[in-house]
């Protein structure tokens, strides 16, 4: 102890963290109880002044140092506190403050530590805790909120219910921080609680790749058990198809396999598939933990013609080290004896190499046993003949053990091996000779009757052969198969006789056995020397020997006390035996699922939860409908719909604010005309605090039949609706009735309607998520959305500002994002909406003096490119500072980066002296911030010169809802998402600044916001038109984050590089 | 019976006094602490957190460090980690799973050092085993080796991550570029200047990445020079029978990226032949949609050095194999001695030099010493571990090298049964075996020139040749 330095954690040491730690936080907040320790520390009092300085480097420089010291005491507290309850209890205080700290990692360990200390006191604070933090802004807080739920709920199992409250409602979080973390919870606290999955599952499903890998490996255990208690088996398949449906699978074409799916009476629940489907990328997974998940997935719940690709991805993992393989070859090993198939293409790769530890080299052997069949068996067995060699005898013994496995298994080659074994009889080592016996014994057993010679030439090694084992399998050999070699028997017999003595207890056993038969099948020759082993083994010191010599004795020496049972005594002896069974041991291990603990220990580990099999009837499946609903309702521009129709008010008020654009019309008038319903719906609403509107009918739609009813009531109730609201809408624009319409018509597909084809829709097709679903329900809804828009005609005033644009102006792959996700029928709709107007920002293009007197500036007006669509439109203004006339301006050379392209403006035929002209001109830029290079010319010269557009330029500004961008937001998170923390001085931030500054930088529309804290711009690129979305959220203190969402992660990374200088200047 | 007892015993003794004392404020508490309602809760359902402790242990089987993640199990669980150690007379066949009456005991072993694990309840292992090779990992990257000196030499900032890096028993933070973040890694200059002013390795910046969505990339890197340098190294398995043709040949390959770039830089590195790679897994920061459109590795890279891909090219493609091997190796009956004769020439090596030749043989245990010439190189004989290794350097087609000569057996001993097989270590520079080439790699986001290099190797990996 004194000998080392490094003492960590000692009491001296922690004792001045604490004093440190406490210090750092009344430095913070200045009220702090704790700041008498304060004087005498150095460090700290630059610490203080670093605090107090103007400069707003040196403060965070502090900061930052509180930080570190401050989990120094974490890490203290947390190891100290059950031992030390009333000192851990001072600081509870402190971590109380903490937790409102404006510095999300700071709120997020002070949680983290106050629910490690397990004082069953604080039980209390800490539920309050995370319930605070469970609805943080910060997405990292809420992980942390997560964690703490399973430390509370093991320090105190009484809060399982509210913890539950807590665990559904960060379940809805759709930070794919939060995922990986609240399932864990969810598996600890209830896994029982399969109902608060059903709302999230298609969520999770698809948040799935891109969470933590460790998250994804919960995750993926969790949905695995989910989907085995909510979807009916799609085991059921005929065998003949698995050829044809693997090709189409493999095919991204899934057009094709809706059609062909069709035809058969099994439906795959579209949810299953899309559980399946969400789940192949991560077989690429450098982690093994991950990759292992999603192959016990696709065992344990994928049709069984696709679960073979997951045995690449397996095979690949046996490059890893000893302890990955040996998991993973486990688990083949079970997988193998099922569907040899799976795993015969790589036979190869489980053939042992002479450095593989003992442990792989069997398994390996296992494995290869069970791929054996009669096309691959000659070349196995070539194999086995070098394995049977192995300097490593124990891989031996095993090999020849798998030899006759093989040679049980495949008729064909009985033969073959067992000759193959006879000749092992030879060998020199005597381990495997013994093997090689034991082998022969159980072969022979299954067919003795031609074998003589066999069991005459394992007769001749008792001679030679000593292991235990071996001896006695061959007298019992010999014994068992008497009346074939009776000359031998009584010799061998004879020659036991005299080593008796001096054999192992287990010969010894075997010789008394062989002395019994014989003497019932040939007492002539026998009888003598049975009686004198029989004399020998009553006085053995082994109690065992001298028991069965007395039973032997009184079973077949006749006399007058021996019973009844001395008739019997030869069908006693030599009764039919069953022949052994040669079985894998990975034989019934499949009824654990794979890839757990409990499978590889082959016993029930504590906490396992059994995997249950498939329900005949699939439960009622529209349970996790509920997103379809309640997302399409996002997508209504409520803001504008609340503040219209009275009877929605219920509504409004049980929802929180951030979320109250959620109430969506028709939700609203239905809970106004059904009053049946009401009450049902308005309690489940008060409940779910977030999305709440959708909620009670996902809680009311257990029954599909009550379902369709609604719906088509509904639907007419839309209708009547919309005439009612003919007065009040006039300033809604085009859209939103659009999409309302839209809306509401995706919910009608069930019911009757003036469309011939939803109606022949069943209720439980209309939930279909295949993309040739989405597509059609898509055209489905936009004719449905003409209709309505014919009928409502009166409704809207056409605005003439915002350009509509006629398709919406998402990319291909957002399209295809959006048919991943299989959330809705409908899509949100984009429009360009006007620029808000920014003093224009001019840029040299030409100076006077270098143009010798002509001068150009460009700049960006932001207004729609006439030239063509995908192009920014630029201004060129052309001054003439020279006394004469400059003639003939024009553009030549154009060098254009691959794909860009450029519309110039008309040649000028002259400029005055003094003379100054705009032109415009339309370059695509491609989405990027290359330069476009040109010359500029006159009658006489020529200029090179360049326009390199400011990122802000590419892009146009989208009206679009806070619902509408916050649905959007939530689907380009992941890769698609850049963020930053900006930190400046809380007083320079009125809203209307923030939004200058941003619009000034980038061509954005302001999208109105419910909360004054957070700012969001939306934008579309100009040539691709994928959305940027920009959110600003200001912080508590002086910190702002920086949130940028769009597909093109480079425009979107270089936009948060130009805007964080713009937003962090004072 | 008794055996078993005094080995415990003389565990306890060992962890005793030689267990340097790291942690006796840890330890020593840990018997008397297992109260309160946690210990309760031990046995109820769903109250395992996924890694309750760790121990590490040394190749004497001493416990030099332990950490627990909640409450403190008592290091006397390691005796069924000991028990199955001894059982597995090697160290490579210590069975990774363990069952105890009241835990599971998952270890790894890597470097000389296991580690092992304490669980509770039901959990994946892979999980727990990919985790203790993170930490190992880790380790590795943080103090230049996982050793039983480095870790005891920096033993706080080994709490220090481990406390990072596992939440209640939930992995946390494991990206290394992260844990930088957190805790700065040790150089000398900062030891000294911490001793001086008492601060400690603790980062002083704020763990930003962990908040982003590219949680494997620092926020602000800035580099003078920006370089980005990629690895392509292949590896060939292959089991080679005793006549010379091919039982089994695979290639195995990786791409090690070193990246060293300002800002946020995106990348696509694109092959001329993307079809070679079969079976491929990615980094995470690799955009697997466009990998499956476009077969283009697209990516915003983490800061350092890092594996971007690892491949395997199907051993249905042809695999060459650039050396073979003559061999002749017997042993009389009734006689005790041997003849060893080995030579190595190349084979379809594409024309290049075949370098780093090494030659590794097990040989059978009644071999007692070998008595051999190269023509080139150098041998070794381990008469204990009756391992020879000839490290025969570079291979000139001109003069193939050879290793002949006696081997003098054990006398009386019968002769072995089968000849050893001969493991074959090689590395050929500037070829990819496959013939994968990387056709470009192109910068987005950042407007500078980075210096771009592309470097190939092939290597032998699991190379066996039978005799």
């Amino acid at each position: 102890m004194s000998s080392n330095s490094f003492a960590y954690n000692e009491q001296s040491g922690g004792g001045e963290a604490t004093e440190l730690g406490q210090e750092a936080t009344s430095t913070i907040s200045p009220s702090g109880a704790f700041g008498l320790f304060s004087s005498d520390l150095k460090k700290n009092e630059d610490l203080k002044q670093m605090l107090e300085s103007n400069k707003d480097s040196a403060k965070l420089d502090a900061m930052k140092r509180i930080v570190g010291i401050k989990k120094l005491v974490y890490v203290y507290l947390v190891r100290y506190a059950e031992e030390q309850q009333d000192l851990a209890l001072l600081s509870i205080s402190t971590f109380q403050r903490a937790l409102k700290d404006p510095n999300q990692l700071i709120r997020a360990s002070a949680l983290r530590v106050l629910s490690s200390i397990r004082v069953p006191i604080i039980v209390p604070i800490m539920m309050l805790a995370i319930k605070e933090a469970a609805a943080d802004l910060s997405p990292y807080v809420r992980k942390n909120a997560a964690h703490a739920i399973q430390k509370l709920y093991s320090l105190d199992p009484e809060q399982k219910e509210m913890l539950i409250e807590v665990i559904e409602k960060l379940l809805k979080d759709k930070s794919i921080l939060v995922a990986g973390s609240v399932v864990m919870a969810f598996e600890e606290v209830c896994p029982d609680r399969i109902d608060l999955i059903h709302k999230n599952y298609r969520k999770l499903c698809n948040l799935l790749v891109d969470v933590e890998e460790w998250g994804q490996v919960v995750i993926i255990h969790m949905l695995t058990r989910y989907a085995r208690t909510q979807f009916v088996s799609p085991w059921r398949e005929d065998d003949g198809l698995e050829d044809n449906e693997k090709s189409f699978y493999d095919s991204d074409d899934e057009q094709k396999e809706k059609t062909d799916k069709r035809k058969k009476p099994y439906t795959m629940d579209p949810d299953h598939r899309l559980l399946i489907r969400n789940t192949k990328p991560l077989l690429q997974s450098r982690n093994a933990a991950v990759v292992m998940a999603v192959a016990q997935l696709y065992w344990h719940i994928s049709p069984k013609s696709e679960a073979g690709i997951i045995s690449k991805s397996l095979v690949r993992l046996l490059r890893s080290n000893r302890e990955v393989q040996y998991i993973v070859l486990q688990n083949i090993a079970t997988m193998s004896i099922q569907r040899k198939g799976m795993f015969e293409p790589y036979l190869k790769s489980f053939y042992v190499r002479s450095t593989d530890p003992t442990m792989i080299k069997t398994l390996k052997l296992e494995i290869l046993t069970n791929l054996a069949n009669e096309a691959n068996i000659s070349t196995l067995l070539r194999e086995f003949q070098t394995y049977v060699k192995s300097q490593d005898k124990q891989f031996a013994a095993a090999t020849i053990q798998t030899i006759g496995r093989c040679a049980t298994n495949i008729s064909e080659v009985t033969d073959t091996c067992l000759s193959g074994l006879v000749c092992l009889l030879s060998n020199r080592d005597e381990i495997v000779v013994a093997e090689s016996v034991v082998v022969i014994k159980k072969l022979l057993q299954m067919q003795p009757a031609q074998h003589g010679e066999i069991i005459k030439h394992m007769a001749k090694l008792l001679d030679s052969i000593t292991v235990p084992v071996a001896r006695a399998s061959i007298l019992w050999l010999i014994g068992e198969n008497c009346e074939r070699v009776p000359k031998i028997a009584p010799d061998v017999l004879r020659k036991m006789a005299k080593s008796f003595t001096s054999e192992d207890d287990l010969v010894k056993l075997q010789i008394l056995n062989l002395g019994a038969k014989l003497y019932l099948t040939n007492s002539k020759q026998t009888k003598l020397l049975t009686q004198y082993i029989l004399n020998l083994g009553k006085y053995d010191q082994n109690y065992d020997i001298r028991d069965r010599t007395r039973f032997i004795r009184q079973l077949i020496v006749p006399n007058e006390k021996s019973g009844a049972l001395s008739k019997y005594a030869k069908k006693i002896f030599l009764a039919q035996k069953p022949a052994p069974l040669l079985e894998s041991p990975f034989k019934d291990r499949d009824h654990f699922q794979l890839g757990t603990l409990s499978h590889t220990l082959n016993a029930k580990a504590a906490g396992y939860l059994e995997l249950s099999n498939w329900p005949e009837v699939a439960p009622d499946p529209s349970v996790r409908n509920v997103e379809v609903i309640d997302l399409a309702k996002e997508w209504t521009p409520a803001g504008k719909a609340k503040n219209e129709n009275p009877t929605k008010k219920f509504y409004s008020e049980s929802e929180e604010e951030e979320d109250s654009s959620d109430s969506s019309s028709d939700s609203g008038s239905e809970s106004g005309s059904e009053s049946g319903e009401e009450d049902e719906e308005g309690d489940s609403s008060e409940d779910s605090s977030e999305d709440s509107s959708s909620e009670p009918e996902s809680e009311s739609g257990h029954q599909s039949d009550t379902e369709n009813r609604r719906a088509a009531k509904r639907n007419s109730k839309t209708k009547g609706k919309g005439d009612s609201k003919d007065g009040k809408k006039e300033n809604e624009k085009s859209k939103t009735s659009d999409s309302s319409n839209a809306e509401s018509s995706s919910v009608e597909e069930s019911s009757s309607d003036s469309e011939s084809e939803s109606e022949s829709e069943s209720e439980s097709e209309s939930r279909k998520v295949t993309k040739e679903k989405e597509k059609k329900a898509k055209q489905d809804r936009n004719r449905l959305a003409t209709d309505a828009s014919l009928l409502d005609l009166d409704d809207f005033n056409p605005v003439s500002t915002p350009v509509a644009l006629p398709t919406p102006a998402l990319s291909p792959s957002l399209i295809a994002d959006l048919e991943g996700l299989n959330l809705s029928t409908s899509s949100s709709v984009i429009s360009v909406s006007t620029p808000v107007f920014v003093p224009m920002k001019t840029h040299v293009l030409l100076h006077r003096m270098s143009g010798k007197g002509l001068a150009a500036h460009y700049s960006f007006p932001r207004q729609p490119c006439i030239f063509g669509d995908k192009m920014v439109s630029v201004q060129i203004t052309l001054n003439n500072t020279t006394d004469k006339k400059i003639e003939n301006i024009h553009i030549r050379e154009k060098k254009l980066p691959i794909g860009m392209q450029m519309h110039v403006f008309n040649p000028i035929e002259s400029l005055e002296p003094e003379g100054s002209i705009t032109v415009s001109m339309g370059i695509d830029f491609c989405d990027s911030t290359q330069t476009a290079s040109f010359q500029l010319c006159t009658k006489d010269d020529c200029f090179s010169v360049n326009i390199q557009p400011p990122v802000g330029e590419l892009l146009l500004p989208v009206a679009m809802s806070e619902k509408d961008f916050k649905k959007e937001q939530g689907m380009l998170t992941g890769m698609n998402e850049t963020s930053a923390t900006i930190i400046t001085a809380p007083q320079n931030f009125p809203p209307s600044v923030i939004l200058q500054k941003v619009i000034n930088v980038a061509n954005a529309g302001v999208v109105p916001s419910g909360q004054d804290n957070i700012h969001r711009f939306a934008a579309k690129t100009v040539h691709s038109g994928s959305l940027m979305l920009v959110t600003v959220e200001l912080k508590e203190g002086s910190t702002a984050q920086l949130i940028i969402n769009t597909e093109k992660t480079v425009i979107g990374s270089v936009l948060l590089r130009e805007l964080k200088p713009v937003l962090s200047q004072g | 019976m008794s055996e078993v007892v005094s080995f415990k015993l003389s565990v306890r003794q060992s962890t005793g006094h030689s267990n340097c004392g790291v942690l006796t404020a840890f330890s020593a508490a840990s018997a008397s602490v297992r109260r309160g309602p946690g210990a309760e809760s031990l046995t109820g359902p769903g109250l395992g957190k996924m890694i309750h402790s760790l121990f590490l242990i040394n190749c004497s089987g001493d416990i030099f460090l332990e950490k627990h993640w909640k409450s403190v199990v008592s290091q006397s669980v390691c005796d069924y980690f000991f028990e199955a150690q001894e059982k597995a007379a090697d160290v490579e066949n210590v069975p990774p799973v363990i069952s105890t009456p009241h835990h599971y005991l998952i270890s790894i072993y890597r470097d000389k050092l296991f580690f092992v694990s304490v669980i509770q309840t039901e959990v994946p292992p892979l999980f727990v085993i990919e985790f203790l090779h993170r930490v190992a990992d880790t380790f590795q990257d943080y103090f230049g080796e996982c050793s039983e000196a480095a870790i005891k030499d920096n033993v706080v900032i080994v709490y220090e991550l481990l406390e990072e890096m596992l939440d209640n028993g939930f992995p946390l933070a494991t990206e290394s570029n992260i844990l930088k973040e957190l805790i700065k890694p040790p150089t000398i200059l900062r030891s000294v200047v911490n001793s001086i002013t008492g601060s400690s390795n603790v980062g002083d910046t704020l763990p930003t990445g962990q908040l982003s969505n590219i949680p494997w990339r620092r926020a602000g890197v800035k580099y003078t020079n920006n370089e980005a340098y990629f690895d392509v190294v292949e590896e060939i398995d292959a089991i080679i029978d005793k006549s010379g043709s091919t039982v089994f040949a695979e290639i195995q390959g990786v791409i090690d990226a070193c990246i060293k770039l300002s800002g946020m830089p995106d990348l696509s590195l694109s092959f001329m032949n993307p079809r070679l790679l079969d079976d491929v897994s990615f980094h995470p920061c690799i955009r697997f949609k466009r990998w499956e459109s476009e077969r283009v590795l697209s990516f915003i890279p983490p800061d350092g050095n890092f594996r971007l891909i690892s491949y395997r090219v199907s051993s249905q493609n042809l695999v060459a194999i650039p050396v073979y091997v003559k061999h002749s190796i017997s042993f009389k009956e009734n006689s005790s001695c041997g003849r060893f004769d080995v030579t190595i020439g190349p084979k379809q090596n594409m024309g290049k030099t075949i370098e780093g030749v090494t030659v590794t043989v097990h040989m059978p245990k009644v071999v007692l010493n070998m008595n051999l010439t190269p023509t080139q190189g150098s041998y070794t004989f381990d008469p204990v571990t009756k391992v020879l290794t000839w490290d025969v350097g570079k291979i000139t087609p001109q003069k193939l090298p050879s290793l002949k000569g006696l081997v003098n057996l054990q006398s009386g001993a019968p002769k072995p049964e089968e000849n050893p097989s001969l493991n074959i270590q090689f590395k050929i520079q500037q070829l990819a075996i496959s013939g994968l080439k990387v056709n470009r790699l192109d910068m987005y986001g950042e407007k500078y020139k980075p210096f771009k290099g592309v470097k190939y190797v092939t290597k032998a990996g699991k190379f066996q040749v039978r005799t």
